[in-house]
């Protein structure tokens, strides 16, 4: 294999993805990792293993765009866009109408309003805290003393599914666990009050237009499938989740990194 | 986008000067037995204290210095532990903290020892019932007296009864102030001082007005700065010199086609206060997107075209009626409507200042209703005038570039 890359690294507060695509435009390999404390680091291993997947040398990469709230220290980038351009790019690409991009991020969710030929119409971000992102699903699984990933699994299994957890802030939330489990919620019944939670924390973030579909995208949307369908409950439809949900804003860069070869070269090592 | 910095106007340094001078006048006031202070809210009725001969002192703009020095975030907590909620207004509790904690921006700025002791306090509640609850609390500490006007809010048309009620209120607490001055009221010279305040009013108006040019030769983080004369120097000639010598930079920079912001692409109004801590790291991000914020109710809230010589007292019950932040949400509506085709803005920045509901104007839906009605974006961010706690630096950054993005990169 030859010819050009096109690489979307986007650097998130919980973890780090890259998305490398062809001269077609189509994903050749992607890779996502934990962000951790150095930053730069992380970029640069994600952006190394995506090219080991793809079995290309750096020098193959034509055009890299960084992303995400760690976009300024990622190490030979192009250019930069915001994780809300990018998450409304990458979504887009699947769906290629009218929606609405609900992204549910380790630090921040986001509601995006599309047009149907991709324009951005409007976007909101979560107040400052936790509640209703990936943050807030790993604190509830401390206070559960379980892993983040058997959240699924456990919530799945829940006997009853109107036990709530309501506050606006994971400290209180958390709080408020303890008062369900005196009141005797089970293990899977409060897995599930977390996911509900998160479901409706993102809904009040933003209003998701009638008329449009909606997108979801982040870490949470790949690996917790549960909590579309919990979305798609109060939403009335079922959202579109893409695959490879988490790396669906690295995809987003890639695509403006391709977008602009005209400007920025198309060879090998450009 | 490390070397990009806003451009320095050369009246910068009058500014400096006057500001200097105002601030050493009223401590070697508050020292001479033969003088008296007064602290004023930046609404409050100065004119009258000016004309009484008070030395006229205002606690918000020092607040606002706490905040642009950022000292706010490190006093705000003691404010906090003598029960003034984290939840209140943040110039009140890093006022009082930073008083409790016996600091103040004037020792470093103007050595001088402490903010200057008051003989009364006089508030109009208009900017909020915190200004009243500000006021009581240093009545309380010095034992002197707390007058004030209690003004309307929600207020849709101006009638006769809030213009007679106001009138009626400033009337009301003249002869205290009187005794506490020690002079009768002199008519002439109240309706002089209304007259340089309304000189200053219409000059500052003239100062933001300039930014309806393409590209502007102002941006609201310019206004930030330079409003400050027009706040706590209103009513007197120094603050009218000020303005005309920064009126002729930027008629210069007009006819040059100086731009604040350079390759100015996209133009914003900025509604609610603004984060003072974070003005510089604002005014260089925006310098960088190439967008200039050239208006904002805020830098506008300082214009009272109803200030008239002939009815000092019903002129000045009228200005301060007329101000945006008592309006109706109709009458703030068409306001910002009106302001955002003045001055060709392409979109609306909103900040949802946490301690600062009555300066929030995107809480009952605005912003929607605005984007509607002006077919251009909005962007809302979380923050806060004084209390650094309240803001995710990053999270608004990304907000501001991403809305950027939107307009068209």
């Amino acid at each position: 294999m030859s010819g050009p890359l096109y690489a979307g690294v986007d650097v998130g507060s919980a973890a780090t993805k890259t998305v490398l695509i062809d001269a077609d435009g189509r994903r050749q390999a992607r890779d996502v990792r934990r962000s951790g404390a150095d930053l730069v680091a992380a970029a640069a291993a994600s952006l190394e293993a995506a090219l080991r997947a793809a079995g290309a040398e750096r020098s193959r990469v034509a055009r890299l765009f960084a992303t995400g709230f760690g976009r300024s220290v990622v190490a030979g980038a192009d250019e930069t866009r915001t994780e809300i351009a990018c998450h409304a790019r990458g979504a887009w690409q699947h769906a290629r109408r009218a929606i609405t991009v609900l992204d549910v991020g380790g630090q921040d969710n986001k509601v995006i309003e599309l047009a149907a030929d991709g324009r951005q119409l409007g976007f909101r971000m979560n107040r400052k805290c936790a509640a209703g992102t990936g943050a807030f699903l790993e604190e509830i699984a401390h206070r559960l003393a379980v892993e983040p990933g058997e959240l699924e699994r456990l919530a799945r299994a829940a006997a009853r599914r109107d036990v709530r957890i309501g506050s606006y802030c994971t400290v209180f939330a958390a709080t408020e666990v303890l008062s369900r489990i005196r009141e005797g919620a089970s293990l899977p019944e409060l897995a599930y009050a977390a996911f509900e939670s998160v479901a409706q924390r993102v809904l009040e973030t933003g209003r998701v237009a009638a008329e449009s579909d909606v997108v979801l995208t982040g870490g949470v949307a790949e690996h917790c499938p549960i909590l579309a369908e919990i979305l798609g409950g109060k939403l009335g439809r079922t959202p579109i989740v893409p695959p490879e949900a988490q790396s669906v804003g690295a995809l987003g860069a890639a695509l403006f990194a391709w977008e602009s070869r005209s400007a920025g070269g198309t060879g090998a090592g450009a | 986008m490390a070397d990009l910095k806003p451009k320095p106007f050369e009246s910068a340094k009058l500014m400096k000067k006057i500001m200097a001078d105002h601030f050493l006048e009223a401590d070697a006031a508050s020292k001479d037995p033969t003088r008296r202070v007064a602290w004023c809210t930046s609404v409050g009725p100065a004119e009258l204290l000016h004309a009484l001969g008070f030395v006229v002192y205002f606690p918000e703009n020092h607040a606002a210095m706490l905040g642009a020095t950022r000292q706010a975030t490190d006093y705000i907590p003691a404010a906090n532990a003598i029960g003034y909620s984290p939840d209140i207004c943040s110039y009140l509790t890093a006022d009082i903290g930073a008083f409790l904690k016996g600091k103040t921006p004037l020792q470093d700025a103007y050595k001088l020892e402490g903010v200057p002791r008051p003989d009364v306090l006089v508030y109009n509640t208009n900017q909020c019932r915190d200004v009243k609850d500000w006021f009581s609390w240093y009545g309380r500490h010095w034992g002197v007296p707390v007058l004030g006007v209690e003004s309307f809010r929600g207020v849709g048309a101006v009638t006769h009864e809030h213009i007679d009620s106001i009138a009626g209120q400033l009337r009301a607490i003249t002869p205290q102030l009187e005794a506490i001055a020690g002079r009768k009221l002199d008519i002439d010279r109240f309706r002089e001082v209304v007259r340089e305040s309304r000189e200053t009013s219409r000059l500052w108006r003239e100062t933001l007005e300039t930014a309806t040019h393409r590209p502007s030769p102002l941006t609201f983080f310019d206004g930030t700065i330079h409003m400050g004369p027009a706040v706590v120097l209103r009513g007197l000639p120094v603050a009218n010199e000020y303005y005309r010598a920064l009126l002729g930079e930027l008629s210069a920079r007009i006819e040059k086609g100086v731009a604040a912001v350079d390759g100015e692409r996209h133009r914003l109004y900025w509604d609610g206060m603004p984060v003072w801590g974070r003005l510089r790291e604002m005014a260089v991000q925006f310098l960088g997107l190439r967008t200039c914020v050239v208006a904002s109710t805020y830098c506008s809230s300082w214009i009272f075209d109803a200030l008239d010589p002939a009815e000092p007292f019903e002129s000045m019950a009228r200005a301060y009626t007329e101000l945006f932040i008592v309006r109706d949400d109709e009458y703030k509506q068409r306001y910002i409507r009106r302001m955002c085709e003045q001055f060709h803005c392409d979109g609306i920045i909103w900040h949802d200042a946490k301690t600062c509901p009555n300066n929030s104007n995107n809480r009952y839906g605005m912003p929607e209703r605005l984007a509607k009605e002006l077919g251009i974006p909005f962007v809302s961010f979380n923050g806060d005038l004084n209390d650094l706690r309240c803001i995710s630096d990053e999270q608004v950054r990304t907000q501001f570039e991403a809305f950027v993005e939107q307009l068209g990169g």
